[in-house]
């Protein structure tokens, strides 16, 4: 094993790990904002709404991720005309950018689902009280359901959140230089394989398993009132 | 939309390869998982570490890391071993059994939990009842714990197909003709990759829509024994 080009290659493999960190973090953001809209859409009464909400969240959970990148990076030059009239082209041509397009859809789409999972377990109870307290609408929404929800679907949003981080790694395919990026750019010039790919093994590992660690803490702090002692 | 210039046969092929590799993964995937859930209710500290280390690695890692790290990793890896002791040769895997290998290898981390979850999910009383009547370890396993534990694995066994399945895309990156290596291939005939790529994502709703219903199929008939209130 060489380990002088394990050592060599750090300052750019820790390049690689802040481009991962960012893009994770951006489409997790981005996602988030997306999912809890859709969710509530998702459970809306009125089917114009809940029926293409959930084909959009059947069509992204249901094609692979790499598939969806390739549509957007890709398919996106096929449209390359009416998309530089409005001005978009410029957007779409940057691998950056669809990147975080790509995974943003799809882990909105995941989470969505997630949130719905935790919107349909908020105990009628707690509704009902709300209503007889006069409250309705978003009022109730905001104060009672989405809270309520979102501490439901935190365990299984904590695993989106990880899968998201190592799906990320996906965008080395259309050229970012992220983790896997680099560990392939170096790799293929100086055929250290297993190294690099060892490496950068390690450091997702390192990753994944710093991030569940703070998810824990959050899921503490959010359920802290259930696990009250005296 | 969708005219695919003739390139639709090809799609069809790739879809082909796609299911036959899924398929032959999953089964690599379950003989894993069975194994390693066996080990993590072992009595012995090593091989439940053991255990423990596999599914913890391996759900900390991307899959893309893994497959390129088995694909062009492992045979270096082998290559500077064998130098080492004075061996010169040339390995090299070809992408389908290291494709397939490596999602096996991921996904029965996977499996590992459901099986587990299957497994204490059998009620103890049976265990002993079987024990009773003098069976023993491995004949109790065959008899009344697998055939049980089937039937609490199989949602959670749903779920890691679906995941699988998609991860087959993945393998298109070490250059084997899937489903989309050759929607890659026909992109760039074309010149139409939205049309070629919205196609074989199309495939792949057809295959998670099947899985879908044939899950429900053996969800049901796996239950049919099963009181319901």
């Amino acid at each position: 094993m060489d380990f002088q080009i394990i050592i060599d290659s750090i300052p750019r493999l820790l390049d690689g790990t802040l481009v991962t960190l960012q893009i994770t973090a951006l489409s997790i953001l981005l996602g988030f904002c997306l999912a809890i809209p859709l969710s509530l859409m998702r459970v809306s009464k009125n089917r114009l709404i809940s029926v293409p909400t959930y084909g959009f969240i059947f069509y992204f959970r249901g094609t692979p991720l790499l598939v969806q990148i390739f549509l957007i990076y890709y398919g996106s030059g096929q449209f390359q005309e009416l998309l530089s009239q409005v001005g978009l082209w410029n957007l779409f041509k940057e691998a950056y950018f669809c990147s975080v397009l790509a995974l943003t859809l799809n882990t909105a789409a995941y989470s969505a689902e997630i949130f719905r999972g935790g919107i349909e377990g908020v105990p009628y109870g707690e509704i009902e009280a709300a209503k007889a307290c006069g409250m309705s609408g978003a009022l109730l929404y905001r104060r009672i359901v989405l809270p309520k929800a979102i501490r439901i679907a935190w365990p299984a949003y904590t695993n989106e959140i990880v899968f998201l981080l190592q799906a990320s790694s996906l965008v080395s395919i259309i050229t970012l230089m992220d983790i896997t990026g680099v560990a392939r750019v170096i790799s293929a010039r100086s055929f250290a394989f297993y190294e690099l790919f060892l490496f950068a093994a390690l450091i997702y590992l390192i990753l994944v398993y710093g991030l569940l660690f703070i998810c824990k803490r959050i899921e503490k702090r959010l359920t802290g009132y259930l696990n009250f002692q005296h | 939309m969708l005219d695919l210039q003739g390139y639709g046969g090809l799609l069809f092929k790739g879809a082909q390869l796609t299911i036959y590799v899924g398929v032959s993964a999953m089964a690599i995937a379950i003989v894993f998982g069975l194994i390693a859930a066996l080990c993590k209710i072992s009595k012995s500290k090593i091989i439940r570490f053991l255990a423990e280390t596999y599914t913890t690695i391996i759900r900390g890692v991307p899959e893309l890391v893994l497959i390129l790290l088995v694909y062009y990793g492992a045979p270096t890896l082998l290559q500077d071993i064998l130098a080492f002791f004075g061996k010169d040769v040339y390995i090299s895997i070809n992408p389908f059994s290291a494709g397939v290998t490596t999602i096996g290898f991921i996904y029965g981390a996977f499996a590992t939990e459901v099986f587990r979850g299957a497994y204490i999910a059998v009620p103890k009383g049976q265990i002993e009842a079987a024990r009773a009547c003098g069976m023993n370890g491995i004949l109790t396993f065959r008899r009344i714990t697998l055939p049980q534990m089937w039937r609490f694995a199989l949602p959670g066994l749903g779920n890691v197909w679906m995941v699988l399945i998609k991860a087959t895309a993945l393998i298109s990156v070490i250059q084997l003709p899937e489903l989309m290596r050759n929607a890659d291939i026909a992109a760039r005939a074309t010149r139409k990759p939205f049309t070629c790529f919205f196609a074989a994502s199309l495939f792949y709703l057809a295959i998670t829509i099947v899985s879908n219903l044939l899950q429900q199929w053996a969800e049901t008939r796996a239950n049919r024994g099963v009181r319901r209130a």
